[in-house]
């Protein structure tokens, strides 16, 4: 069965010259658009329209195209990654919307993410925070045997979930309060779970977490518009786990 | 050195506005305890020995100071976790349509937090400070198993049972309350660490069971007085 078409989509999107300059919205019309179209593939169209018309293309991140790299950082119809769940925005596809639809897109907005052009934002708080101690110290050295240390199916398996975060930053722009905390316990939980991060676990959450503080994300209230919005499906439930590491190294203090 | 670096990092205020709600969450259910003596006794007598007991025993009056104290580091830390939290995002977005799985409560814990201060200011005014400071026409003395006491039933009964209006503050008051609990419950133990993928759906439904006893209660007295009186 052939895809339907658009015949016509309004794309309304932010446009920005510079960090320091001030932005404004742009209204453009993209004519006869598959619905098997992906979403960056419209993107694409509307650019080479542009470019035809002599006009500066929109600026927006991608990378993989496929899922794994979370570089698409775009705020589409007021959701990050746009309206369909567990896809990160380059598996959107047109089919999401409808004939004659205007479709908003704007950049991530947060203190922690700068805008640098148009719809690309500066991600490298999250490095920063990785950093900070999101990794495992070990002297380089024979490969040791992988199934030496035994790990519980179940610590395994959370940890493999929180380990699939891609450090896209959707969990920062849903949240309310552009905390960082999602992105935060998906590292911090994934590694405490496993001996090889156990050992650095305290120091880890401690250091995280001020990094993530002194970069001005915000502070979570627990909404879950985080988990709701991550193409990952990484659960809340990793904050808690984060709370007790960072509460249970505190103490120890 | 640990206090200060601990209350200036995001987690150490959440966990003292969890702490302290857990705290105001024992004393709401003293405090319902307490109320709801208005309305299984039409003599008032069960209430005003409940409320004698209250004002006279050592142990209240320890508790009191720290009662306010636990309104005041809630309200406090609270103020600097939204702030912090406004200024996290600068501009903010034209559109937005994303969903929380704590639902709406959840997002507007800080808008009714602050209607709940609004009631509590009303609430302290009418009956706390009458009771134990200003003083009250309606808090005559009277003989309770040999022991003198303020008349407090007549002065809350009075109000309840005269003003529709006063009732529909009250109710307002404790309808938001109960949306506040109703995420504030489990929340606080997820904030304190004290969660997990089996117990966050446990949690959930407790605080929901909880938030609603709360409510539930306290509503029931004016819907006691305004209908029987
Ligand atoms: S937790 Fe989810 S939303 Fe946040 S950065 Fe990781 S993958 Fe993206
Ligand atoms: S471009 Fe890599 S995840 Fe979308």
């Amino acid at each position: 069965m052939a895809d339907k078409i658009l015949k016509q989509i309004k794309v309304k999107v932010w446009r920005q010259k510079g960090p320091k300059t001030k932005g404004k919205f742009e209204t453009y019309i993209v004519n006869d658009i598959s619905t098997g179209t992906s979403f960056l593939e419209m993107m694409d169209i509307l650019n080479d329209n542009l470019i035809r018309e002599g006009k500066e293309p929109i600026a927006f991140d991608h990378d993989c195209r496929e899922g794994i790299c979370g570089v698409c950082s775009l705020y589409v119809n007021g959701r990050p990654h746009g309206p369909d769940d567990d896809v990160t925005t380059c598996q959107l596809h047109m089919r999401k919307f409808k004939d004659g639809e205007t479709i908003t897109i704007e950049p991530y907005r947060s203190k922690a993410f700068p805008i640098i052009k148009d719809l690309i934002v500066e991600r490298n708080a999250f490095d920063r925070i990785l950093q900070a101690g999101g990794y495992i110290s070990i002297n380089t050295g024979g490969v040791p045997d992988g199934n030496a240390i035994p790990v519980s199916y179940d610590d395994a398996e959370a940890a493999m979930d929180a380990a699939s975060c891609i450090g896209c930053g959707a969990c920062v722009a849903a949240c309310k309060n552009a905390s960082a905390m999602l992105f935060v316990s998906a590292k911090v939980s994934h590694l405490a779970r496993l001996p090889q991060g156990k050992v650095e676990a305290a120091r880890r959450a401690k250091s995280m977490v001020a990094k993530m503080d002194e970069l001005g994300f915000g502070n979570c209230t627990n909404t879950g518009a985080c988990e709701a919005e991550c193409p990952k499906g990484i659960s809340i439930s990793n904050i808690a786990k984060l709370n007790r590491e960072y509460l249970c190294a505190k103490i120890k203090d | 050195m640990f206090m200060s670096s601990f209350m200036k990092s995001s987690i150490g205020r959440k966990v003292l506005v969890s702490l302290s709600g857990l705290f105001l969450m024992v004393f709401l259910l003293v405090h319902l305890a307490v109320n709801l003596t208005l309305i299984f006794d039409d003599t008032g007598d069960l209430f005003n020995q409940a409320a004698h007991f209250m004002a006279t025993n050592p142990a209240i009056k320890i508790m009191e100071p720290a009662l306010a104290l636990g309104f005041v580091i809630h309200i406090l830390y609270t103020i600097i976790v939204t702030v912090s939290n406004y200024m996290a995002r600068p501009a903010r977005y034209d559109k937005r349509n994303s969903k929380e799985t704590g639902g709406w409560p959840s997002r507007n814990m800080f808008f009714l937090g602050s209607t709940i201060l609004v009631f509590l200011v009303i609430h302290v005014w009418n009956f706390f400070w009458k009771m134990r400071v200003s003083g009250d026409p309606l808090l005559d003395h009277i003989m309770i198993d040999g022991e003198q006491m303020e008349n407090s039933y007549n002065l809350v009964a009075t109000l309840f049972k005269t003003s529709y209006i006063y009732s529909s503050i009250y109710i307002l008051g404790v309808i938001s309350l109960g949306l506040h609990l109703s995420h504030g419950f489990w929340s606080a133990f997820h904030t304190i660490g004290l969660n997990n993928d089996v117990w966050m759906p446990r949690l959930r439904n407790i605080a929901v069971v909880y938030a609603a006893i709360i409510a539930g209660g306290f509503i029931a007295i004016p819907v006691y007085f305004m209908i029987f009186f």
